[in-house]
C-alpha cells in the first residue's frame, strides 16, 4: 500500500517538476517515469536498511541511466529527463533538520545532520557522474554504435 | 554573398544558438559542443569558445583575420523546451537538412517565441508537487492540502518578488519565510499535523535542482569555472531557503 502511494505521488511530483522547468509537453510523462524509477529504488533501499547514502547513489545512477536511454530514443538532451527525477533525492528534509538544530543552538546535532546532507548531495553527484562515465566508455569502445 | 559575410553569418547563428541555450539552463559543455558542431557543419572547421554562466566568447578562424565576439548573458531562466528545440536545429544543420539562412531564421523564431507554460499552470504544478512531496516524505494525507497551499503560494511569491527585486537571494529568502509562516499558521489552527513535513514538502519547488545537476556535469566535463560558479549559485539558493525557514523557526 505504501509503495503504491509512493509510486503515484513520485510520478505526479516529477511530472509537475517537468512543468516548472518548462520541459516539452511530450516529455512530461517520461520525466515522471524517470522520477518514479529513482524514487522507488531510493525508497525501497532506504526502507530495507541499506543506508540513505547508498540508496541515493543507486537512485541517482538509475535516473541518469534511464534519462540517457530516453535521450537516445527521443533525440533530446538527457538533462530534460534527469533534472525532474533528481529533485526528490535532494536532502531537503535533512537540511531542514540541520537548520532547525542550528536555530535551537544544538550545534553538535546540527553539524552532524549537515554533514549527512552534504554526503547525500555528494552521492547524487557521484551517481550522475558514474553513469555519464559508463555512457562515454560504451560510446567510445567497440560496443557502441559506429559513428 | 562573399566569404567574409558568410563567416559573420555563421558566427551570428552559432552565438544565437549558444545564447538561447545558456539562457534556458543548458549545461556549459552542451553549449560549447553545439556551437562548434554547428560551425563545422556550416563550413568553419576551427572555432574556439569560452562559455561561462554569464557570457560567451566565440572566435572563428575563417578567411581573413580571426574574428571574436562576446555575448553577455544577464538573465537566466529554466526553459528546457528551448534547449531541446535548439538541439534539434543543430542536429538538422549537422545532417545538412537546413542551410545557414534557414537556420538563422529558425533560431530567431525560437528566441522570440514564448513557449513557457502559463504562470497559473506552473503555480498549480508547484502546488501539486509540494503536496506529493509531503506524502513522499511519509507525511500524512491530512497535510496534503496545507502543503499544496503553502507550496503554491511560495512559488508564486518567489517569481513575484524576483520581478520586483532583482536580487534572487532576497526573493528566495522572503518566499521561504512566508512558506514557513503559512505552514506554522496551518498547524496552529489545527488544519495541519506536522510542521516539519509541510515545510519540507512546500519548499521543494524552490530547491535548485537544475543548478546542482548542471554544476556536477560541468565540473566533470572539465568546465571548472562554470561548475564552481553554478555550485556557488546553488549553495546560495539553499542558504536563502534555509535562513528563511530558520527565521520563522526562531520566532516561534
Amino acid at each position: 500500500m505504501v509503495y503504491i502511494e509512493q509510486l503515484v505521488t513520485s510520478f505526479i511530483a516529477s511530472a509537475a517538476f517537468g512543468i516548472i522547468f518548462n520541459a516539452p509537453r511530450e516529455s512530461l510523462v517520461k520525466c515522471g517515469i524517470s522520477g518514479t524509477v529513482g524514487w522507488i529504488v531510493y525508497f525501497s533501499l532506504d526502507k530495507n536498511g541499506s543506508g540513505t547514502v547508498f540508496a541515493t547513489l543507486m537512485a541517482s545512477f538509475l535516473i541518469a541511466v534511464v534519462s540517457q536511454l530516453f535521450a537516445k530514443a527521443y533525440r533530446m538532451p538527457s538533462i530534460i529527463f534527469s533534472v525532474a527525477g533528481i529533485i526528490p533525492l535532494v536532502p531537503g528534509g535533512l537540511a531542514y533538520d540541520a537548520m532547525r538544530n542550528f536555530v535551537e543552538n544544538d550545534y553538535g546535532a546540527a553539524v552532524s545532520l549537515a554533514a549527512k546532507a552534504s554526503m547525500i548531495s555528494g552521492a547524487i553527484a557521484v551517481g550522475l557522474v558514474f553513469s555519464e562515465v559508463i555512457n562515454q566508455v560504451i560510446r567510445r569502445s567497440s560496443l557502441g554504435p559506429v559513428k | 554573398m562573399d566569404n567574409q559575410d558568410q563567416t559573420f553569418e555563421v558566427m551570428r547563428a552559432c552565438l544565437l544558438a549558444g545564447k538561447i541555450m545558456l539562457r534556458s539552463g543548458a549545461e556549459t559543455y552542451r553549449v560549447e559542443d553545439t556551437m562548434s558542431r554547428m560551425a563545422s557543419a556550416l563550413g568553419i572547421a576551427k572555432t574556439h569558445s569560452y562559455v561561462t554562466p554569464t557570457g560567451i566568447i566565440f572566435s572563428v578562424e575563417g578567411v581573413g583575420p580571426e574574428r571574436t565576439k562576446l555575448v553577455r548573458i544577464s538573465d537566466r531562466t529554466t526553459d528546457l523546451r528551448k534547449v531541446a528545440m535548439v538541439n534539434a536545429v543543430s542536429r538538422k544543420i549537422s545532417s545538412g537538412e537546413v542551410g545557414l539562412a534557414q537556420a538563422c531564421r529558425l533560431l530567431e523564431e525560437i528566441e522570440e517565441a514564448n513557449l513557457a507554460y502559463s504562470f497559473q499552470i506552473q503555480i498549480i504544478a508547484a502546488a501539486i508537487a509540494s503536496g506529493c512531496f509531503t506524502i513522499m516524505f511519509l507525511g500524512s494525507w491530512l497535510d496534503f492540502l496545507p502543503s499544496m497551499t503553502a507550496g503554491g503560494i511560495g512559488f508564486f511569491l518567489v517569481v513575484y518578488f524576483h520581478r520586483i527585486v532583482p536580487v534572487k537571494f532576497f526573493a528566495e529568502f522572503l518566499s521561504s519565510f512566508f512558506i514557513g509562516m503559512i505552514a506554522f499558521l496551518f498547524v496552529k489552527f489545527g488544519l495541519g499535523q506536522e510542521l516539519d513535513k509541510i515545510i519540507i514538502g512546500s519548499v521543494m519547488p524552490l530547491v535548485p535542482g537544475l543548478l546542482i545537476t548542471n554544476a556536477v556535469r560541468d565540473l566533470m566535463a572539465g568546465h571548472l569555472v562554470s561548475g564552481l560558479s553554478k555550485g556557488a549559485e546553488a549553495l546560495l539558493t539553499a542558504f536563502a531557503i534555509g535562513s528563511g525557514i530558520a527565521a520563522i523557526l526562531s520566532f516561534f
